[in-house]
């Protein structure tokens, strides 16, 4: 009997060795890309997470960043300079991104680095860019991450104010002033609900229900059933998947006329897919990434976002996601940083604090000494799903 | 929407969900019955069900029935593998070892069930039509008559293959006493490995059932089988009519508890109810498998 177990233990720690040693093997094949080149590259680090819960999103970033940092070396360089790209998984975790930082800034000494996916991997991470003085780029929503200013971190991604805003300001127009409000009870449902709980009042609409969900939940019958006993006149949701498919798919059971307005946490192909006919009807705001040929020729982002799209889906075979255009709009941000200030630390700082009027997947950045978030209500479209594609609504 | 109607659609809601509880702590109690143990790997069941399902539906495009057969085998499959693999070979070991196991066992097939489905829910076509029907002002989905349905179908056959077959009959002496069914000439081992198989195939009845309403997802488990043991308690560890009753009873509160109440308690509500009937009373609703015994007696 114990021999059993015995040999069942060494059986899982062989198993584990051998799963570290894939995990090292990938991660020093991804540093063996070095290039030939005759002046010193320019030394970047990223963090993603490019295994682990938040995957879905880390995985687009890694290959939109890797996929950059080959176009411009192909082109060249940053002022004959070659880019050198470490990427680090933090898995979503944030001792593991706390690790990578370390590793980056102290052991390979990059210049500035990109990253994390999640909100609070970068919170974790702050303090030790601030005192490394080390440019970061954040590629995670949250609005604690550049409120209060932190000197040395940026974010690239739309803040949920703002898509609060963009659904307010949807709601005026169409003169609904009486809503329900449901979130997930993750951070990112609970932002969501701290923002229309601040900002509605302002524009003289009335939440009449709040109800919550856990992300687990697999049914969404008896917060809805409230829901319709109410005089609410739409519905707004704000979850990130599967939780929102299925409030979408029980509004239509229970027969709900109202509209539906989910976050921009949907703006996926996923939501679609599982919500499937519920999908019909739904608004949301959203970065224009998803609606990039049906904007008008003259947009400024249109030409961009249509680039981008084309190059990523032809190397990965893949449709583009808004995770990667973060990663995308970081990587661009610290480029023309790195041109503009050549190899030192304080200048890349200063000079991406500088950057105006870029136009990235997000929107359009200008970021200043007090605000190191860039963007605003403008950065955001109202889109709907029409037989099953996004189709877009208002710019 | 009135205050009765409401109430109405919350019942609804809840005899859904209690539906597919029930029949995940119908699984905990045949296995338990057997063995003394508690499954935790029964949540990893239902997924695993769901899973294959609609791999057999959406990818391979079978018809629903056959899907369904091959879903349920291979889940049952599944049981029948982590028996023989993992709990056969420490057959001499306390329950309390065995139930650790299960614990292992589950967070095992959660991981296998990852690598090969990904962390993506899936969306399940509905067995037939999703246009919701109007009862009283609340709405029900035709779907929801399939769960009642396959639900009461499973508890029959069950309760059949208890009285008529001979390995059923065989299963609930073992239930009643180990030692003296193994002097009346059972074979105990093939009992323990028969419950584990069917309630590796009532785990994924319940999972397929419910997939079209709730997604299938690979982390799925953990809470439905976690909600299945809260129905266990419920209605008294160990007996068949009480995981039933627990089940239906468990799902109609959590719908109502999350309606009236707020629906941010939703899974609180189930674990107060576990805590509760822990400190108040822990036979539970149903005396010790007085119901499945009693019934056997006649």
């Amino acid at each position: 009997m114990k021999s059993r177990l015995r040999m069942l233990c060494s059986l899982a720690i062989i198993t584990g060795l051998a799963m570290a040693a894939g995990l090292l093997a990938g991660c020093s094949q991804a540093k063996k890309e070095k290039v030939e080149e005759v002046k010193e590259p320019y030394k970047i680090g990223a963090i993603f997470a490019v295994t682990g819960r938040a995957a879905p999103l880390g995985e687009p970033e890694k290959e939109t960043a890797e996929m950059l940092v080959a176009q411009i070396n192909e082109a060249g360089g940053i002022n004959g300079h070659k880019l050198e790209l470490i990427v680090e998984d933090d898995e979503g975790d944030e001792t593991k991104s706390l690790m990578a930082a370390k590793k980056l800034i102290e052991k390979d000494q990059v210049l500035a680095v990109v990253g994390t996916t999640t909100s609070g991997t970068t919170l974790a991470i702050m303090k030790t860019f601030e005192e490394a003085q080390t440019p970061l780029i954040s590629c995670a929503a949250s609005v604690k991450i550049v409120e209060p200013v932190n000197p040395w971190v940026f974010k690239t991604p739309q803040s949920d104010r703002d898509a609060v805003l963009k659904i307010l300001d949807y709601l005026e127009a169409q003169g609904i002033n009486k809503i329900a409000f449901i979130n997930d009870s993750n951070a990112y449902g609970v932002s969501g609900k701290i923002e229309v709980e601040a900002l509605a009042p302002q524009r003289g609409i009335e939440i009449v229900a709040k109800e919550t969900f856990g992300g687990e939940d697999t049914d969404m019958t008896p917060q809805l059933t409230r829901i319709k006993g109410t005089k609410a006149q739409a519905v707004i949701c704000w979850g990130t998947n599967p939780g929102p498919a299925i409030v979408a798919r029980n509004m239509k059971q229970l027969k709900m006329s109202i509209p539906l307005i989910q976050s921009h946490g949907v703006a996926n192909a996923k939501f679609i897919e599982l919500a499937g006919d519920a999908a019909e009807g739904v608004l949301l705001p959203s970065g224009r990434l998803i609606v990039a040929e049906q904007l008008p020729d003259g947009h400024p982002q249109k030409q961009m976002l249509v680039d981008y799209k084309t190059a990523y889906t032809g190397k990965y075979n893949k449709p583009v996601s808004t995770f990667g255009g973060h990663a995308y709009d970081a990587i661009k941000i610290l480029a023309g940083a790195l041109e503009r200030g050549g190899a030192d630390k304080a200048k890349i700082r200063d000079e991406i604090e500088n950057t105006k009027n870029f136009v990235g997947t997000a929107g359009v950045f200008n970021y200043s000494p007090e605000d190191h978030y860039g963007l605003d209500v403008s950065a955001f479209s109202m889109v709907g799903i029409k037989g099953g594609q996004w189709q877009l609504v208002s710019e | 929407m009135t205050i009765t109607e409401q109430i109405l659609q919350y019942v609804l809601s809840g005899l859904v969900m209690g539906s597919s509880y029930a029949l995940i702590a119908l699984g905990f109690t045949i296995i338990y019955n057997g063995t003394n143990i508690i499954n935790f790997a029964q949540g990893e069941f239902v997924v695993i069900g769901s899973l294959l399902m609609v791999t057999m539906t959406e990818v391979y495009g079978l018809p629903m029935p056959l899907a369904f057969i091959i879903a349920v085998a291979g889940t049952a499959l599944v049981a029948f593998a982590l028996q023989r693999l993992a709990i056969h070979p420490l057959r001499n070991s306390n329950a309390m070892t065995l139930i650790i196991v299960t614990i292992g066992a589950s967070i095992v097939l959660r991981g296998i069930s990852m690598f090969i489905w990904g962390k993506d829910a899936y969306a399940m076509r509905h067995f037939s039509g999703e246009e919701p029907i109007e009862i009283f002002g609340a709405t029900i989905l035709p779907q929801s008559f399939w769960v009642f349905g396959i639900t009461i179908a499973a508890v029959v056959l069950l309760q059949l293959f208890y009285r008529k077959t001979l390995m059923g009959k065989a299963m609930l002496a073992t239930a009643v006493n180990k030692t003296a069914a193994r002097l009346m000439g059972i074979n105990v081992e093939n009992v323990l490995l028969i419950s584990f198989v069917v309630s590796g195939a009532l785990g994924a009845t319940a999972g397929i059932i419910i997939a079209p309403l709730n997604l299938a997802k690979y982390d799925a488990g953990v809470m439905l089988g976690l909600k299945g043991f809260c129905a266990c308690i419920l209605g008294g560890l160990g007996s068949s009519g009480g995981a039933i009753i627990g089940g239906i009873l468990l799902g109609v509160i959590e719908a109502l508890g999350a309606g009236l109440i707020s629906s941010s308690y939703r899974d609180a509500i189930a674990f107060v109810i576990l805590l509760l009937v822990l400190f108040v009373r822990p036979q539970g609703l149903a005396p010790l498998k007085e119901m499945m015994m009693g019934q056997e007696k006649q």
